[in-house]
């Protein structure tokens, strides 16, 4: 009696489980993995790019997934660490089992991850700025944010324009005021630019005038360049006005933010720099391939978060709706097929700008994707 | 020349910065010898609170009056639930628990407030002064006057008071203090209340210059605490020569040498002084009774 129940209740478990496991293919997930610096120094890039992430994924499950599959996004906060983020890198990969990541927020978390997706062969789209990620290209790795080289040589096209050839740099010393120095430093000469002073400073620095003040004195000085980010740019153009120098001031991307201007006050007036069009939606041409994308993610995101938008937050969307694109090409979520997918993005229109990536360039971007701005009372304006 | 005298006032204001963060580690450090590491944090709360209460409305003298009296209330609640319970402690933990308390304020400010810059307008406006072709903010000039009247304030205060006395009285020997009649308790929590309001004047005064977010307190206290180390820990003169005098240095080392190395060069001097001078330029020399 009693061992018959017990074969009872087994069968009707094996019946449950070989149905379960039958089931499961029906209901598959398309598992997309991302670790991001929400907290930390680098929050406030990975915080606009954690919920632009969190409100695409609900976007595309609403209308249905990618090819009639569910995307589920595992995320994880390496708070911009790059020790961090390696073991992130490994636990998507080993256990959660992920199809593709996205993520590494700064430049140092990516650099750690990308030898692990390499030798795994996951695609893997970074969010971060360094030339260095994509150049030399890696097969599997690919990156969405423009770089500080281009940054540099956006900035010197504008200059040549104007008969400028003798400039000034003051750079910050953080992370990426001293890769753009080098960047810009590396590429001066295709623009017959000669850099007759070069001075940095710190990333907690509160006053920039003596350095400013030598390179005020530079011999034939027609323009002053400032890569960095952070309080450092803010402070460099107060002062920049203090010493009454009336050169030509061209910031970085690193600062393309409403809180620069604000920071800045009357100072920011005249600065010019290179930025991206997500910056200045409103004022596109009608005509622009960008404008319907970027009002398009200004509108979701605004309503999605109650914040303003940021270009970092720019980055993930096109990192993400790129992925969706080139599962939808391949017509599986397969690594492989998603990466030579990725490879073969042509025309895609993002807030960054119109991708076209190649096998030798996991990029994809060229200098039209940067718009020169100037800040004029108060505001970005489009001066090309 | 007009190079000179532009460096000597970059070094002077950033100077003016240092010391007057260092002017806040003097009290607390001659009340109980703790050096007080959550003195930037209350360096941060003085920017932070007036910057927000600024934007809440209030005019701008009315926002930073009512910063620097929260931040000093943050400081007698400080001393209250986490010095004071660990009464007897040695030096070195109330020390550690500073360190922990710094990380819990800054982590506080993050969420209370948030992790972008700031700044509100310059008290006087943003003309320079234009003095022999080199240029000063009026809000450097404040930021001096400042360091200037908290050193007056202070050295007056410990020299002067019979509260101040008391205060270094109870570092000397805490038994003893009490013996005499002192409320060592009181004085403790006088002692944090005070620093916290100096740590948050100067938050008032140089957030227009140096910007401030949460994080800031944690560079403003390290140079605070190498200005404060020169001159000598616990000296208010120490703490205002120290100051101007890393201010200078890196100014002049900026100008003349390089930029690259105005943090290096600081930090030699330093070194070399503490190594021929250990208590510092106008530190009392101590001795350890065996």
């Amino acid at each position: 009696m009693k061992l018959k129940e017990v074969f009872k209740t087994t069968t009707l478990a094996a019946a449950t489980a070989a149905m379960t496991t039958l089931a499961t293919p029906a209901f598959a997930e398309i598992l997309i993995g991302s670790t991001l610096a929400i907290t930390g120094r680098a929050s406030f890039l990975g915080d606009p790019e954690a919920k632009t992430l969190a409100m695409l994924v609900d976007e595309v499950n609403a209308a249905g997934g990618v090819n009639g599959e569910p995307i589920k996004l595992i995320q994880y906060d390496d708070g911009g660490d790059p020790n961090k983020a390696r073991t992130f890198a490994t636990r998507l990969v080993e256990d959660d089992e992920v199809v593709a990541v996205i993520g590494g927020t700064t430049s140092g978390a990516t650099m750690a991850m990308i030898p692990i997706f390499e030798e795994n062969e996951i695609p893997f789209i970074s969010l971060a700025g360094a030339v260095a990620i994509i150049d030399p290209v890696k097969k599997w790795v690919f990156k969405t944010p423009h770089t500080d080289r281009m940054a540099c040589e956006k900035i010197f096209t504008d200059m040549q324009a104007n008969g400028i050839s003798k400039i000034g740099m003051i750079s910050g010393t953080g992370g990426f005021g001293k890769s753009m120095r080098g960047q810009c430093l590396d590429v001066a000469g295709n623009y017959q630019i000669e850099v007759v002073a070069d001075e940095t400073y710190g990333p907690s620095d509160s006053d920039m005038t003596p350095q400013l003040t030598n390179i005020k004195n530079a011999e034939g000085i027609q323009a002053v360049v400032n890569p960095g980010f952070g309080q450092g740019p803010a402070i460099v153009t107060r002062n920049y006005r203090q010493l009454g120098i009336d050169l030509p001031l061209y910031q970085s991307h690193g600062v393309a933010s409403k809180s620069f201007i604000e920071l800045a006050g009357d100072a920011a007036e005249g600065v010019r720099l290179p930025a991206a069009a997500l910056l200045v939606a409103s004022d596109l041409a009608d005509d622009d391939p960008q404008k319907p994308v970027v009002t398009g993610y200004i509108k979701a995101y605004e309503a999605a978060t109650g914040e303003p938008v940021s270009t970092f937050g720019g980055h993930a969307y096109d990192a993400f709706k790129m992925l969706v694109a080139a599962m939808e090409t391949a017509g599986s979520s397969d690594p492989e097929a998603v990466r030579d997918a990725l490879e073969n993005t042509r025309g895609f229109v993002g807030t960054g700008g119109v991708v076209n990536m190649s096998a030798e360039d996991h990029l994809g971007l060229d200098l039209s994707a940067f718009k020169m701005l100037e800040i004029r009372d108060g505001n970005w304006t489009i001066v090309e | 020349m007009s190079e000179l005298l532009q460096f000597v006032f970059s070094g002077l204001t950033v100077g003016a910065v240092y010391a007057l963060v260092a002017l806040g580690f003097t009290i607390i450090y001659n009340a109980s010898e703790v050096v007080n590491f959550s003195q930037g944090e209350f360096v941060m709360l003085g920017g932070m609170l007036t910057v927000f209460i600024f934007e809440a409305g209030l005019p701008l003298w009315g926002a930073a009056f009512l910063a620097i009296f929260i931040t000093a209330l943050v400081g007698v609640l400080l001393n209250k639930l986490a010095i004071e319970p660990a009464r007897g402690a040695s030096v070195v933990n109330l020390i550690i628990i500073t360190i922990g308390a710094s990380i819990f304020l800054r982590g506080l400010a993050q969420i209370i407030f948030d992790k972008q810059l700031h700044r509100y307008p310059s008290f006087s406006g943003d003309d320079p002064l234009h003095i022999a072709g080199a240029t000063l903010l009026p809000q450097s000039i404040w930021v001096m006057f400042g360091a200037a009247f908290v050193f007056a304030g202070l050295y007056a205060f410990f020299t002067r008071t019979l509260t101040g006395k008391a205060i270094l009285a109870t570092a000397n020997n805490r038994l003893a203090a009490r013996l005499v009649g002192i409320n060592t308790n009181f004085i403790m929590a006088l002692s944090f209340g005070l620093s916290a309001a100096v740590g948050a004047t100067a938050g008032v005064l140089v957030t227009p210059i140096t910007l401030t977010s949460y994080d800031i307190g944690v560079m403003l206290a390290l140079k605070g605490f190498a200005a404060a180390m020169l001159g000598g820990m616990g000296n208010p003169f120490g703490a205002l020569v120290g100051g101007l005098f890393i201010g200078l240095i890196e100014a002049t080392t900026a100008g003349y040498l390089t930029s690259e190395y105005k943090d290096a060069a600081a930090f030699i001097v330093i070194l070399l002084t503490l190594f021929v001078m250990p208590q510092g330029l106008f530190g009392a020399k101590s001795m350890e009774r065996v």
